[in-house]
């Protein structure tokens, strides 16, 4: 028999090991996956995990899918940590890109450099407003904010079929729900040619410095860090429970809503019914998969954009249904999760006390 | 990009002036034939029937042949990297089917000249991009004359998707066609705003008998309306798909998708090297709308009043819209014998006289 | 007029019963500590694998079966991650719905298409005779009477049983229950398997109930409204029962109101469910101290004994 034991302190090695061997048993559980399905295993890995980013162009796209998920996980594990469940990142993520198309779509005639700060301005103030409504929900009337924040997301979804179909389409359009084409004033730039990279994946990487300065240097942030019950850390960084609740979800409103903006900025290039594949929520996992630290974050989500982009991948080389891939997806998600244990637990032999 | 397109374009003059061997390999190479869609193959109604035309293809040229899928592609910023992808793997022919991915194969096709697309239901072409979709409104015409004749209680039940002139142009061809053989009919519209929930389409099927109706149409991709239909004992269509399976006595007919063979010329277009672009809206006559066996509920004045309609329609004789028109206050707005163009067709967004209530903007 | 009151409550009962059936598990998850957010997968292979089973052997009952040992062996996977590995709950959970999306799928691939006459209603012989109140009432299938006596048990079983009270003081404080000798992964794993039942039962309603077929993400995220629900009902029994069918009841009754022809854009009216569950959720939650009492504190929070 073996068992779990509790390490005296949590190891520095297996915080690095634990990946690295939830990827060699995902290798052994594809192996056994697709051998059963019939898929030539070989081909089926190379489609995974080498063929989506073996081109300049496929780094470029791990770069734009794992961009909004890295921002808001960056933001939500700080409010994750704070104890504050903030599952409507969706929906700010909505509201921000709807804002800052409402700029956009406002300066539809102006050509100037200041278009598209002010749709980054106008996203920032969408998503934080779409949050304050669970802050202010659960400060002043005692709501939950899982419930709020979960239920606006759907209030933002058909928010955004109203103005596409309605006040935001495009006149030229044929009534089709969609808006205008937006300028070049008002997309942003690419990084390099020959890939679809913006500069959201840029603010990505400097919201990652940010949260590990937050979380290392500043009061606050060790307090969280160090003290695992959220009051009790805000007591001691000299911050009450509902300033916290309103520092969580502006910080997440407030990066969601931009990480909109870059969708429809960027990669897209108008306002669409559906902007999003549901970056919001699958930045939760991604924020609990980093171990809800920045850097952690970082390579969580590039993991996680590695997946999907893996699954679109395998469906064209090798005509793999999107089920098979949504299952593999889920295998890689829980060896990665199931393998953290060894980081706070050593893997001991139950026997019988030795015989001195 | 240019990158790729290059790179291609490099690797095609290398073939052609290392030998003939090697060009004789490159004819013989099967044409690659990608598919974009919108919804899981499995959702038995709108992507569905699209890969129901993949398989023909498949089927008509076999080794000649090789077929690509990739299913639900969200309408965002993921579906122009899958159709890059596709479009840099060797496809030559892609469709895209679904509104939301005009932009993006619109944006990749630029960047290769020499890959063929088809994009379905959108208006924006290009020498490499042609758009095809399919006049159901003509299907609609059929099914309002029948449900005009059906009903007793004046009230059919319309549960639809979403705002968009496709949706709207149903609306009103059902109802043009439902008002010539019973004026006093009406039809009460309810929007689910989705295409795809089956619980939320049988409560809005539900609702609709509730209040009145007693056939229901549908402009939302599951059966699920018309198995309320048949438990409560009224008539309905299907949609996308026969779907007497699921309504064996309350389906009077269905309005099928069929792009087969549209599907097939087009590839048959790609292989023998007559593509061009193009843009076709096919009706009734190109077989792109079909309808199943009538249900056998449906009396035989019915069958006869529809068939009138669905010939009428392929040889001409009728138009689903045709003056005189009245829109929701009773004024005039086409004139006797007058009919709209496409253009008006296409973007179509408000009611006629019949249907229920404002149609949200 | 009447019988269109009477039709719209009965809509309202099957739109209201799966949300009832998912929501019921997860509170008695929560109520143990545990948070599962892969609610919605386990709906969805509950779904398909009641289908199957019923398709496959023409009886309802087996396909009822099925969905609640699918939905079990779902909870089971998730229960072996998050206790016995300490896995994160919410990434699990999410994990597990992305899994059971894909799962579902896999297994559905051969039922699309495919007709099932559904779960017959079972009327409750003299009582389904009672006008009105009868066919409002006694005359479902036994999966709607199984809901309002599952949400009885379950307050019953909370409220009053020694089970119960370990089940609760289990989800306040792991180590307090630890230190008086509570088993509390066994605990945590039975109140999971328990939500997992529940959640297959949820989607063998789906499948055989409410729209008898099976197509791909059939469930539509009633998962997470069920989650919601939980919240709303400041994990009490009762009052997720008072939830459901609110939500239930503005759900369908929107719709009404859209065939009324109220001259509102029909995105707005469907914003309606979620705008109202807001609402009344903030004209209950002022009583802060009622919400401690039945908050589990421990939620969400791993446990592992430390002798």
């Amino acid at each position: 028999m073996i068992r779990l034991q509790k390490r005296a302190a949590p190891s520095a090695l297996m915080g690095y090991l634990a990946p690295v061997i939830a990827l060699f048993i995902t290798v052994l559980a594809g192996l056994v996956l697709f051998a059963l399905l019939g898929v030539p295993v070989l081909d089926a890995f190379h489609a995974f995990f080498i063929a989506p980013i073996s081109t300049l162009y496929g780094l470029g796209e791990l770069g734009v899918k794992a961009a909004p998920l890295i921002m808001i996980g960056v933001a939500l594990s700080i409010g994750f940590r704070a104890q504050v469940w903030n599952i409507g990142a969706e929906g700010q993520l909505i509201l921000g890109a709807i804002a800052g198309s409402a700029v956009a779509l406002a300066l539809y005639e102006v050509d100037a450099w200041y278009v598209l700060p002010a749709m980054m301005f106008a996203s920032i103030l969408g998503g934080m407003s779409w949050a304050a409504v669970p802050a202010l929900l659960r400060t002043r009337f005692n709501v939950n904010e899982i419930l709020t924040s979960l239920m606006l997301t759907y209030v933002a979804v058909l928010l955004l079929s109203f103005l596409v179909a309605g006040p935001m389409r495009d006149p030229d359009g044929f009534n089709f729900p969609e808006s205008r084409l937006f300028h070049d004033a008002a997309t942003l730039p690419r990084l390099w040619g020959g890939t679809r990279l913006h500069a959201g994946a840029l603010v990505a990487l400097g919201l990652v410095v940010v949260g590990w300065v937050f979380l290392t240097r500043t009061l606050l942030g060790f307090a969280l860090r160090v003290n695992g019950t959220a009051p009790r850390a805000a007591g001691y960084a000299g911050f009450n429970q509902g300033r916290l609740v309103w520092l969580a979800l502006m910080i997440g409103g407030a990066t969601a809503g931009l990480a909109g903006l870059f969708e429809v900025a960027g990669p897209i290039g108008q306002l669409l019914p559906s902007i999003s594949p549901g970056y919001g929520f699958t930045a939760i996992i991604v924020a609990f998969l980093g171990r809800l630290h920045p850097v952690g974050v970082l390579f969580a989500g590039l993991v996680m954009a590695l997946s999907y982009l893996g699954g679109e991948s395998a469906q064209i080389t090798l005509n793999l249904p999107l089920a098979i891939t949504g299952v593999f997806q889920g295998m890689l998600l829980f060896f990665l999760l199931a393998t953290d244990v060894l980081i706070n637990y050593s893997i001991v032999r139950k026997q019988p006390r030795p015989v001195s | 990009m240019v990158f790729h397109g290059s790179l291609k374009q490099a690797a095609f003059a290398i073939a052609a002036v290392l030998s003939i061997g090697v060009v004789n390999a490159q004819s013989d190479d099967p044409t690659k034939v990608g598919f974009v869609y919108v919804g899981p193959v499995s959702d038995h109604g709108w992507t569905y029937r699209h890969d129901l035309g993949r398989q023909a293809i498949e089927a008509q040229f076999g080794d000649k042949v090789e077929t690509t899928y990739v299913e639900s592609v969200p309408e965002g910023a993921d579906a122009e990297r899958v159709i890059r992808n596709l479009a840099s793997s060797g496809h030559d022919l892609i469709f895209t089917t679904s509104f939301g991915f005009m932009n993006p194969t619109v944006k990749v096709a630029k960047d290769f000249p020499d890959v063929k697309f088809e994009h379905a239901t959108g208006f924006k072409r290009e020498d490499n991009v042609s758009t095809y979709a399919a006049r159901f409104y003509e299907g609609r015409s059929v099914i309002g004359t029948m449900a005009g004749m059906m009903t007793k209680t004046n009230t059919i039940g319309y549960i639809a998707s979403f705002p968009i002139p496709e949706v709207v142009r149903g609306i009103n061809a059902f109802t043009i066609a439902m008002r010539k053989v019973n004026p006093d009919a009406t039809v009460k519209v309810v929007w689910v705003n989705t295409w795809y929930d089956p619980g939320k389409e049988a409560d809005a099927a539900k609702v609709l008998i509730d209040q009145g109706a007693d056939i229901i149409t549908q402009h939302t991709d599951s059966p699920a309306p018309l198995q309320v239909a048949q438990e409560r004992g009224v008539f309905a269509f299907g949609q996308a798909s026969d779907m007497s399976a699921f309504a064996p006595e309350s389906q009077l007919t269905s309005i099928v998708d069929d792009w087969n063979s549209y599907y097939v010329e087009r590839t048959a277009a790609a292989i023998d090297g007559t593509w061009a672009s193009t843009d076709t809206w096919g009706g009734i006559d190109t077989g792109m709308v079909a309808f199943p066996e009538y249900g056998v509920n449906v009396p035989d004045d019915v069958r006869a009043a529809a068939e009138v309609i669905r010939e009428g329609i392929i040889d001409k004789s009728i138009h689903p819209f045709q003056g005189p028109l009245k829109d929701q206050a009773g004024e005039e707005i086409l004139a006797e014998g007058e009919i709209y163009d496409d253009g008006v067709l296409l973007g179509m967004n408000f009611y006629v006289e019949g249907v229920q209530g404002d149609l949200p903007k | 007029m009447n019988e269109t009151l009477l039709l719209t409550a009965l809509t309202i009962i099957t739109a209201a019963t799966p949300l009832v059936y998912a929501a019921i598990g997860e509170l008695v998850v929560e109520r143990s500590g545990v948070l599962n957010l892969g609610i919605e997968g386990m709906m969805l292979v509950g779904a398909v694998c009641s289908f199957a089973a019923a398709h496959y052997s023409g009886a309802a009952s087996l396909g009822i079966v099925a969905g609640i040992m699918a939905g079990m062996l779902m909870a089971a996977l998730f229960a072996f991650l998050t206790l016995k590995l300490q896995s994160s709950q919410v990434a699990t959970g999410l994990a597990l719905t992305i899994f059971g999306i894909g799962v579902s799928a896999l297994i559905g691939q051969s039922f699309v298409g495919i007709a099932y006459s559904g779960l017959q209603p079972l009327p409750i012989p003299v009582l389904s005779e009672i006008p009105v109140l009868g066919r409002l009432l006694f005359n479902h299938d036994v999966l709607v009477y199984g809901s309002f006596v599952l949400v009885a048990l379950v307050s019953w079983f909370l409220k009053r049983t020694h089970a119960g009270l370990i089940l609760r003081s289990v989800g306040d404080s792991h180590n307090a229950a630890h230190a008086l000798g509570i088993k509390v992964i066994r605990v945590r794993f039975m109140a999971t398997l328990f939500g997992g039942a529940c959640a297959g039962l949820a989607g063998a309603y789906l499948s055989m109930v409410y729209t008898p077929m099976w197509v791909e993400n059939m469930s539509a995220g009633r998962g997470w409204i069920a989650l919601a629900l939980v919240v709303f009902a400041v994990w009490q029994p009762g009052r997720l029962l008072l939830g459901a069918y609110l939500f239930g009841a503005i759900s369908i009754l929107q719709l009404h109101g859209q065939a009324l022809g109220i001259n509102v854009p029909s995105q707005l009216m469907s914003m309606l469910p979620y705008l109202v569950t807001i609402l009344v959720l903030v004209l209950i939650s002022r009583d802060r101290g009622r919400i401690r009492r039945n908050a589990p504190a421990s939620i969400g929070q791993a446990f592992h004994p430390t002798t």
